[in-house]
């Protein structure tokens, strides 16, 4: 088979006006009230009109029984080009690199990206029993521990093969904790010690509560559009490098020690033209640390097996060694449904254009954002990763 | 090593029956493959026919070579358990108040990886046998045994939730006059069942074999006609509280087809005893066994069905006794259906020509009274759903599965 | 004449005429004759409730029966036995309704039944009995008081291996009150008008043989015999009048002058 050809850059194409809507634990509200809510806050934002909204990316699992369609004369928008992308933690760099080739194709325009889900008291139970076909025939019967009975058993794996220990994994949740301090919507208020993450209650052995992400109502949007555009309406815009993007990497893979990543994450060097060591700030997708871990190794910031080693030798605040989900990541801000996938692309953005909600990271120009999600069986089925830059 | 069951306590009757619950058990059409393996005690997976890749879960398409030719065929059950977690938060109200709950990630000699319940035996990284189970609720699903049997491993509260073992329990054998009644009487006081009520219709009617009944461990006769709805009723009201396991025994078997018989005397008789007892039985003891599904370790059950495998296939020569099974085959279904929120089985023993006076025409082989309850105590012990004893019973099934025209046809001849 | 019936109206409400009731309540485990398995059998008193003030019917309680015909205190016609096939009138809806009432001689073989169950009666007993009570008249029931309805059902059914032991009369003093006497009928209180064993009498059965081949009644499964006088008694025996039935299930009474 031949080599791939090369991929087109997303030249003249940038990201902007990150929006987030406060989280909240339980919601009486629909998703279409969350995801209306965004697209408010953007348009009030940008400082322009619904009608000008000329593409839209819906991420959600809840707008059932509504299909993106149907959310647009929900919303009132006549939008050209629509795109669903229900991919749970990768929503955002797949939202993003759709939404990229879009507009640089001139499908569109405005292309507003939204994730939002509800959260109501009993919603979480039924999104676990129904989440997939195999979930509902091969997982839930099985102790209905959800997702954490799952990643423990990943964890667990882990570390059995690579000696990753629970410390290791407390190291990276309290760092995340000390990030979310300065942010005002994440749902953990409280400063996390190790202690208290080594003392916390089992949820699904080697899980404690502090490894398990909290599920919320919430909304994260934002706005892709051509570069000039942009500076026209003096909107501050990162601009992307690159992108991946991956499904049921590795399938025989006994218990998922590695992510699509490791498959595609050269390319996503090349086409960015930089390297590792060259990142300011990485955000990646936490719904358990194991899963950070993994990413360090696979997005190549260090070799298979040696993501504890790294823990071991980094700090991962807004100030230390290594910034890492600056703005608490999931683990600490929630986990809003779909817009935990868009969690890192709002606060990359915030980063690179120096308006951080909470702490900025020391000359922000090169930012990382990964993505991981849709536990299908035994394992997250879908990665990808994005590299975003500071306009000049 | 499993922790002996003990014999549990008398109840405290100021204490709240808990009440049955189940695992989810929504299940997709495909995956009920895995259904109708665990009903009858096979260990399946589906099997690609082109590829021979053996994949799980359930799949509409072979996930190495997308054919649509992937039947559920039997395959070896042996792996490592690779890794295993304890459930110490549940979002499913039945195992939130069964946590902590064990499950792993075992990876199948035969290629799939298989996330199941875990045998209390069994530790990670340890050799298994995955055994494929009806839950509480009546759905398939995979669990983890040691490699080899250990000591009361019946007794692990796991397993002891998918199956419905007789030990400990309270059974009532519906008609002890019946030569299968006493086997089974025998064989479940044997199982250590906790007591053996065995129901005598007509006892002023002497029986063959009623003095070594009444001198079984544990057994204890009562008045029960299955004909008779008051007779039914007031021994529910009597003993229907403390009944685990109803194994009808209650028999009509006479030759002849449909033309033969002159009237329906005998076809009324027949479905008298059979199809209306089933459902006197089910209408008296039905509620009660639904209401006590979780009633501890002697939970309700099971509802045993001894029918005809002509149930399934009429056998003209015993054409009208073969209808009145069928219906009761049928009545079954729906039982099963009404049951299984409860948490109660109904389990449907097929079984060929018995060693009985009533087939004595009929040439072997055929099924001694002693084997079938052996087979009755051992499909509960396994909790399965549908059973097939004998030769014949087994015959019948293969046949079925193959060309149930020809069966038709060949049975005539 | 009518004086007369008003006259026993008068002395039925006046209690100078007592009734009698001969029947045993029709239960569901009230024992049935027994046939080989391999027989058509008797169906057994069968009750299933229709409504009983529920959602089945608010206001009102009703059951189903069923029943076979020779089951509990029950009623004999002609057409029940081979030898009366061909008789007129054999049927219980045909037989003339004024058969349905008439006086009966109540043999006491109690104490010889009590010693015995397999007591049969013979001619000589029933001549013993009438040098003492009087002959037996024409159109006479004959009803054989054996107490056995006094009996637990297991005793009273009497089943062993060889058969049921229970009284009832031998071939030749059935032939002989049919021929000799003109009785109305044979009555008992055992599950059948013949001896537990009499299908080993020759012929069988001869209580069914004799009495229906000559066109005469049979009475059984009756109670409270022992409250009856050895004559002097007026039976009254309306069977259901079931189109071209063999027997019924009925209502027995018996009518007897309170003593002075």
């Amino acid at each position: 088979m031949n080599s791939a050809p090369v991929r087109t850059a997303y030249d003249g194409v940038v990201a902007c006006v990150p929006i987030t809507v406060p989280y909240r634990r339980y919601s009486t509200n629909s998703a279409h009230w969350w995801i209306g809510r965004a697209l408010h806050d953007l348009t009030r934002a940008a400082n322009i009109r619904p009608k000008d909204i000329d593409g839209l990316v819906l991420s959600s699992f809840t707008t059932a029984p509504d299909t993106a369609v149907g959310m647009t004369q929900h919303l009132g928008l006549s939008p050209r080009w629509l795109d669903y992308v229900p991919m749970g933690g990768a929503s955002g760099v797949v939202g993003l690199r759709r939404a990229a080739r879009a507009v640089q194709c001139g499908d569109a325009q405005f292309v507003a990206c939204v994730a939002g889900d509800t959260n109501h008291v009993d919603s979480f139970r039924k999104t676990l029993a129904s989440f997939s076909r195999f979930a509902q025939d091969a997982v839930y019967p099985y102790g209905s521990g959800g997702a954490n009975a799952s990643f423990a058993l990943i964890t667990k794996n882990y570390m059995n093969l690579y000696g990753a220990t629970r410390e290791d994994f407390g190291k990276l949740c309290v760092a995340q904790r000390d990030n979310a301090l300065s942010i005002p919507f994440a749902m953990m208020k409280k400063k996390l010690t190790l202690d208290e993450y080594m003392n916390a209650r089992p949820i699904s052995d080697p899980l404690h509560l502090f490894d398990c992400v909290m599920p919320c109502a919430g909304a994260e949007a934002f706005l892709v559009c051509r570069a000039d555009v942009a500076k026209s309406i003096n909107l501050p815009a990162v601009r992307v490098l690159s992108t991946i993007e991956r499904h049921n990497a590795f399938p025989d893979d006994p218990i998922q020690y590695r992510g699509g990543w490791a498959m595609d994450i050269d390319e996503l060097w090349q086409m960015a033209g930089v390297k590792p060591a060259d990142v300011d700030l990485v955000q990646t997708y936490d719904d358990y640390p194991v899963i950070v871990t993994m990413q360090f190794e696979d997005l190549g910031f260090c070799a298979k097996g040696e993501g504890p080693d790294f823990v071991r030798s980094h700090t991962f605040t807004t100030e230390g060694s290594f910034p890492h989900n600056t703005s608490g990541g999931q683990l600490s801000a929630g986990q809003a449904g779909a817009a935990g996938g868009y969690l890192g692309f709002t606060e990359s953005i915030r980063q690179l254009t120096g308006a951080p909600i909470g702490k900025q990271v020391k000359d922000a120009e090169l930012a990382l954002v990964s993505g991981f999600g849709m536990i299908n069986y035994d394992r997250g089925l879908s990665s990808g990763a994005a590299l975003l830059a500071r306009a000049p | 090593m499993t922790e002996p069951l003990v014999r549990p306590k008398r109840k405290d009757p100021l204490r709240k029956t808990r009440q049955p619950l189940y695992p989810q058990l929504i299940r997709s059409r495909t995956a009920h493959g895995l259904t109708a393996a665990a009903a009858q005690g096979r260990f399946e997976l589906q099997t690609c026919l082109e590829c021979k890749t053996i994949f799980y879960p359930p799949r509409d398409a072979c996930p190495k070579c997308l054919s649509a030719r992937v039947p559920f065929v039997p395959v070896d059950n042996n792996g490592t358990l690779l890794a295993e977690t304890t459930i110490r938060t549940s979002t499913d109200p039945y195992f939130r108040e069964r946590t902590p709950w064990r499950t792993g990630l075992t990876k199948l000699d035969c290629g799939p990886v298989v996330l199941s319940h875990i045998h209390g035996d069994v530790r990670e990284g340890e050799r298994v046998r995955l055994d494929l189970k009806l839950d509480k609720g009546g759905a398939p699903v995979m669990i983890a045994l040691p490699e080899k049997d250990t000591p009361n491993m019946a007794d692990d509260p796991h397993l002891r939730e998918m199956t419905c073992d007789p030990k400990f329990r309270r059974v009532l054998i519906t008609d002890g006059r019946t030569e299968v009644g006493q086997a089974m009487a025998e064989a479940f006081s044997k199982a250590g069942a906790t007591i053996v009520f065995v129901g005598i219709a007509d006892p002023w009617k002497p029986f063959p074999g009623q003095d070594r009944l009444r001198q079984i461990e544990r057994v204890e006769i009562v008045p029960l006609d299955v004909t008779d709805t008051e007779s039914i009723t007031e021994q529910a009201e009597q003993n229907g509280g403390r009944i685990d396991i109803i194994v009808n025994t209650a028999e009509h078997v006479r030759g002849g087809g449909i033309m033969q018989r002159r009237g329906l005397t005998v076809a009324r008789e027949e479905m008298d005893v059979r199809y209306f007892g089933l459902m006197r039985l089910a209408q008296a003891f039905g509620p009660g066994l639904r209401a006590r599904g979780a009633d501890g370790v002697n939970s309700s059950a099971a509802f045993v069905n001894l029918l005809s495998v002509h149930a399934l296939m009429n056998w003209p020569a015993y054409g009208a006794y073969s209808a009145a099974e069928a219906a009761c085959q049928s009545a079954a279904q729906c039982l099963r259906a009404e049951l299984r929120p409860g948490g109660v089985k109904v389990m449907n023993v097929f079984f060929g020509p018995l060693e009985t006076e009533w087939f004595q025409t009929v040439p072997p082989p055929k099924v001694t009274p002693a084997a079938l309850a052996k087979a009755v105590v051992q499909a509960l012990q396994r909790g399965l759903e549908d059973v097939f004893v004998g030769d014949i019973a087994e015959d019948i099934r293969a046949r079925l599965a193959v060309n149930p025209k020809a069966l038709e046809r060949e049975l005539t001849e | 004449m009518a004086s007369d019936l008003l006259a026993f109206a008068r002395g039925l409400s006046q209690g100078a005429i007592r009734i009698v009731d001969l029947t045993q309540t029709l239960t569901q485990d009230f024992p049935t004759i027994q046939l080989p398995p391999e027989f058509g059998q008797c169906a057994p008193f069968r009750l299933e409730e229709v409504s009983r003030y529920d959602e089945r019917g608010p206001a009102w309680y009703w059951n189903n029966i069923s029943v076979g015909e020779h089951c509990g205190t029950h009623f004999d016609a002609p057409i029940h036995w081979i030898s009366g096939k061909d008789l007129p009138n054999n049927a219980v809806d045909t037989i003339d309704p004024a058969n349905f009432i008439a006086p009966a001689s109540v043999v006491d073989c109690s104490k010889e039944c009590a010693a015995d169950p397999d007591f049969t009666l013979t001619i000589p007993f029933v001549e013993t009995w009438e040098k003492q009570n009087g002959g037996i008249a024409a159109g006479d029931w004959v009803l054989l008081r054996s107490d056995w309805s006094k009996k637990p059902y297991a005793e009273y059914a009497g089943l062993r291996s060889d058969g049921a032991h229970t009284p009832g009369p031998d071939a030749a003093v059935v032939k002989w009150l049919v021929e000799e006497r003109d009785v109305h009928g044979f009555g008992t209180e055992t599950i059948g008008t013949d001896h537990g064993q009499g299908h080993h009498f020759n012929p069988p059965f001869p209580a069914h043989f004799y009495m229906h081949g000559k066109g005469r009644y049979g009475l059984q499964c009756l109670t409270n015999l022992d409250l009856l006088p050895p004559k002097g008694a007026v039976i009254v025996s309306a069977p259901l009048k079931i189109k071209n039935g063999s027997g019924s299930p009925l209502r027995v009474l018996a009518l007897v002058e309170a003593s002075p």
